[in-house]
């Protein structure tokens, strides 16, 4: 299928996700010339062209045959989450990196994959079409998505797991829940949720409530908050341009390249700036779920869906904690920030979805 | 499980359910799912519209506040010179700290406070009401707390900590014409609610007393700001526009150091007061009073017990004797006395008056300082030797009225106007002013005082100058003031006859120059110097009143003198309190004289000016503080 593949993959994804990358590329150079991260634009672009190798070869080989292996991929990323904790780097006080051969890797952002075949995959299995999910379906997905994110909110990193939760959450309302699940899952979030608040570590309890009070300690938990959003409204409707974005230059954004990259970009170009931005991303989620429609099988939408929930999902949390929306959670901006695993990671989702559409006329 | 089984399986079921497993079933989740996207980019889009459409400015200002530290750069005031450009108050370069208000953290302020010998709770207020963005809180740095700043500003100490250069003023030491100069000193919260000054700032830099207050908005300058762009880490990365410090204006006064100098020795030691003026133009010369107080202590911070030393101090060194307090002048108002006789034709030069050591009016018995008498009297001799008796009879003549009108004409009761603030007004007696001031009437037994200058009648020392340099200037009395280069303003002019100015300057003529003048101490050789010695009661001296009790009881001796006779280009006044008698007080005059004629004829010579006024400046300054020595013993 190799041949006619190149011509069938889906070109409108593939040229946004271009564009995307490309002003990442831009805003990393921008944001880290003169910084101690200083190349980090060339090392995105290694990352953007393997990971544009990965989302060909993922295309190739077909989400089919992908949840086929499931369990040893499931087993291989619990493998390596493991491993981290054994052998990982430890980092700003979390241990979330390893180190293989001459780069590191961060296995949490591959559990995402995994997790999306998984779901996919026991969906499509055990559960027939036509009906919906019974409580021991939802214990046991909920098992397979909470004991990675058990894991990874131990490294502690509790953005990236709660990256888990979307995937989750898409497949289980794709496949269906009587009202009255949903009822209850809900009453019991209500109850759960402020247990689980308390169960948190100071600073990430901080993390979550300081965008709502960032003036309470300027200097401390509120200050990323209050310098982020200074950053966007400096902004304005056009922009500071590259040599006048102050915030991004003199170090008041901190980490400009990776979680704070759209504040930067705000900055630098304005209001005009993140609605053209931002209509790429939306049309790139579309463009994901256009293909869940057009998907040959429930597996091929589950996938679609899994992946859009999740770009969803990044794009709210990311860009809703550069505007002070949203809580300070670390996790990226797909394709923008810098970095490897992350990269890689969105690419290797979109080549999941370009074999859905590689496979939706077969049969 | 074998990989080719899954595979096979999971392909193989579909086409069993293909109908049902068509992704078409799940159109109506996809399209909840779209929904929900528009909303969230809706929402995430609304985000940015409010930063950096509806509300950027604020954005933008704080992107601004925090690329940009901006410095002041403190301007430097203007010196006060004398009137050959010589330097009387300086400038001198000081460090002081400044916190920068959002780097503050409260929990700083004790370990700041104690390092630096401030007070935490003094610290904490200023703070706290201060609303700049930085806040000098010491000013004069010791090189020790330069040192302990500079190893103490890193991020992890106290960051908010910035040292700034500044400018210390300097005066001359042991209060050397601390009265015309004053001092400058923090404004205090007072003062920064008037109208007035609007301009200022909490912690400026004010004139507080003297030339200082007079003059302060031509002394200070304009600060300015050096603004720096700075990155998160307080690194400074390339400078901005600097607003450089315009320093204030330089004063020059109309004080000549020489005669200042010769004026502060001579009164070394003694309480009074020494004006010297030239009564054509009004110029102040010279200008003294003692005790003194040191203008050093108050610039910036004035410790509490210095203040309050000099406060407490019995003799109020911070008076300015010479234009805030008021004394009576005794003998030597007599000449006005005279010349309103003349001028009335109540007398004239050949009228006389006998005196038997004293008088009686009115039922009460008025004696002459000279208990033996002085005999039959005329004018000239009246003047020369000082008779009361003479003066009581023609003040008794000419009634308070008239005297009043002749003595208002040069200047009793009302203000110079000088340039200095806080002057008081002297006194003149009359009718009118007894009605307004005690709704009482006039009893003509109160005038036979009044015309030897007793009494009711007070006058401040630099009145008294204006006054008879007047005199000496024939009726003509000029404003007297500090600046040079101001025009001379004509206060008032008498239209007499001549002849009558003369006979009363003669008789001055005669008080140093003629056998039997009371003051023989003021002649100055080639010189035709006119004098009057007075010596007044401590009746009128009401603010020394109750204190130091046997110092009290003692006169206070007054000497006027202007020269040459023909036409004055001097006045001298000498105040000595409880100097006893007027002839006291006639050295210090001459001495002021002395040097203004020596000054004048090396200058006529092409000579070098004088250059032991360096050598008496030292002398002056380096002796210990005279105030201090003359304090009574508690």
């Amino acid at each position: 299928m190799g041949y006619r593949a190149f011509k069938e993959l889906d070109w409108p994804l593939i040229i946004v996700t271009l564009i995307l990358s490309g002003l990442g590329i831009i805003q990393v150079y921008s944001a880290t010339n003169g910084t101690k991260w200083d190349g980090a634009w060339q090392k995105q672009i290694i990352w953007v062209i393997t990971g544009l190798i990965m989302m060909w070869g993922i295309a190739v080989i077909g989400y089919q045959s992908l949840m086929g292996k499931v369990l040893y991929l499931y087993g291989g990323v619990i493998g390596l989450l493991f491993a981290t904790t054994l052998i990982g780097n430890k980092v700003f006080g979390s241990t979330r990196w390893i180190r293989i051969g001459g780069f590191t890797l961060q296995p949490s952002e591959f559990v995402k994959i995994v997790l999306i075949l998984a779901i996919a995959r026991y969906l499509v299995e055990f559960v027939r079409p036509g009906t919906t999910l019974t409580w021991g379906d939802l214990g046991k997905l909920g098992f397979l998505v909470g004991f990675p994110m058990a894991l990874v909110m131990k490294q502690p990193d509790l953005g990236t797991s709660l990256t888990y939760v979307p995937i989750l959450v898409a497949g289980v309302l794709m496949a269906g829940l009587r009202w009255k699940q949903l009822l209850i899952i809900c009453a019991a979030l209500a109850v759960t949720l402020p247990i689980g608040y308390n169960l948190l570590k100071p600073y990430q309890r901080d993390r979550l409530v300081s965008f709502k009070y960032p003036e309470r300690d300027p200097k401390g938990t509120g200050f990323q908050v209050i310098q982020s959003r200074i950053a966007v409204g400096n902004g304005g409707m056009w922009g500071r341009g590259a040599k006048e974005s102050s915030q991004t230059h003199l170090g008041f954004l901190p980490v400009p390249h990776t979680d704070f990259i759209f504040s930067s970009f705000a900055e630098e170009h304005g209001f005009v700036g993140i609605v053209i931005a931002l209509v790429l991303y939306f049309l790139l989620i579309m463009q994901v779920v256009q293909n869940a429609q057009t998907a040959n099988d429930r597996a091929g939408l589950y996938v679609c869906m899994g992946v859009a929930a999740l770009l969803l999902f990044h794009v709210l949390v990311n860009v809703g904690m550069v505007v002070g929306k949203m809580p300070i959670t670390g996790i990226p901006l797909p394709l923008m920030s810098s970095g490897g695993s992350n990269t890689w990671s969105i690419f290797l989702m979109l080549g999941l979805v370009n074999g859905v559409r590689l496979r939706r006329f077969v049969n | 499980m074998a990989p080719e089984n899954e595979r096979a399986r999971i392909q193989s079921s579909a086409p069993d359910v293909a109908y049902r497993d068509d992704p078409r079933d799940f159109a109506g989740k996809v399209a909840v799912f779209q929904y929900l996207t528009v909303l969230v980019f809706v929402f995430l889009v609304s985000g940015f519209w409010q930063l950096q459409v509806q509300d950027p400015e604020k954005y933008v200002e704080a992107a601004e506040r925090n690329r940009i530290k901006s410095t002041p750069l403190l301007a430097a005031r203007g010196k006060i010179l004398d009137r050959d450009g010589r330097v009387i108050v300086d400038n001198r370069t000081s460090y002081s700290l400044l916190l920068n208000r959002d780097q503050i953290k409260a929990e700083h302020l004790p370990a700041i406070s104690s390092a630096l010998g401030l007070d935490y709770g003094d610290l904490a207020v200023a703070i706290r009401h201060n609303t700049r963005p930085q806040i000098i809180i010491k000013d004069q740095l010791t090189r020790d707390e330069i040192a302990w700043i500079e190893a103490h500003q890193d991020e992890s100490a106290y960051p908010e900590m910035q040292l700034i250069q500044s400018w210390r003023r300097q005066y001359p030491q042991n209060g050397f014409a601390a009265h015309v100069t004053g001092y400058v000193g923090e404004i205090s919260e007072n003062d920064l609610n008037l109208p007035q000054f609007s301009e200022y700032h909490q912690g400026d830099i004010v004139g507080k007393d003297g030339l200082e207050k007079e003059y302060d908005k031509t002394l200070r300058g304009i600060d300015g700001q050096q603004r720096v762009q700075v990155d998160n880490f307080g690194h400074e990365r390339q400078m901005e526009t600097t607003q450089p410090a315009q320093p204030g204006q330089d004063l020059r006064t109309t004080l000549d150091l020489d005669l200042q100098a010769v004026a502060e020795l001579a009164m070394q030691g003694k309480h009074g007061a020494v004006v010297a003026l030239d009564p054509r133009s009004g110029e102040v010369l010279a200008m003294m009073s003692a005790p003194t107080f040191d203008p050093n202590k108050f610039t910036g911070r004035i410790s509490r017990k210095d203040w309050n030393e000099i406060m407490n101090d019995p003799f109020k060194p911070l008076l300015n004797r010479a234009t805030q307090a008021e004394f009576a002048p005794g003998s030597t108002f007599k000449p006005f006395t005279a010349l309103a006789g003349l001028e009335t034709g109540t007398i004239n030069d050949e009228t006389e008056f006998h005196c038997s050591g004293g008088a009686s009016f009115y039922g009460n018995y008025y004696g002459c300082w000279k208990h033996t008498g002085h005999g039959n009297i005329s004018l000239h001799r009246a003047l020369r030797e000082s008779c009361d008796v003479f003066f009581y009879n023609v003040a008794n003549k000419l009634g308070i009225d008239r005297l009043a009108e002749y003595a208002e004409m040069a200047g009793f009761g009302s203000k110079t106007g000088i340039d200095l603030p806080n002057e008081r007004e002297s006194t003149m007696p009359s009718t009118k002013w007894k009605l307004r001031l005690s709704r009482q009437k006039w009893y003509a037994g109160e005038t036979i005082s009044v015309g030897i200058g007793q009494g009711a009648i007070t006058v401040s020392p630099l009145e008294l100058a204006v006054a008879e340099g007047g005199l000496g200037n024939r009726g003509k009395w000029m404003q007297p003031h500090l600046t040079f280069g101001t025009a001379p303003k004509v206060l008032r002019t008498g239209h007499f006859n001549p002849e009558n100015v003369e006979k009363v300057i003669d008789g001055m003529y005669a008080v140093v120059n003629e056998p039997g003048g009371t003051g023989h101490n003021a002649a100055l050789p080639g010189i035709k110097v006119c004098g009057k010695t007075g010596t007044a009661q401590l009746a009128s001296n009401k603010f020394l009143k109750g204190t130091a009790a046997g110092r009290a009881m003692k006169d206070n001796a007054w000497f006027i003198a202007y020269a040459p006779e023909e036409a004055p280009e001097i006045v001298v006044v000498a105040l000595f309190e409880n100097g006893e008698h007027g002839d006291r007080a006639a050295w210090i005059v001459r001495d002021v004289m002395k040097a203004y004629f020596d000054k004048k004829e090396r200058k006529a010579k092409g000579l070098e000016l004088q250059t032991e006024i360096q050598d008496r400046l030292s002398a002056t300054t380096l002796l210990p503080t005279h105030f201090a020595e003359a304090k009574p013993k508690e």
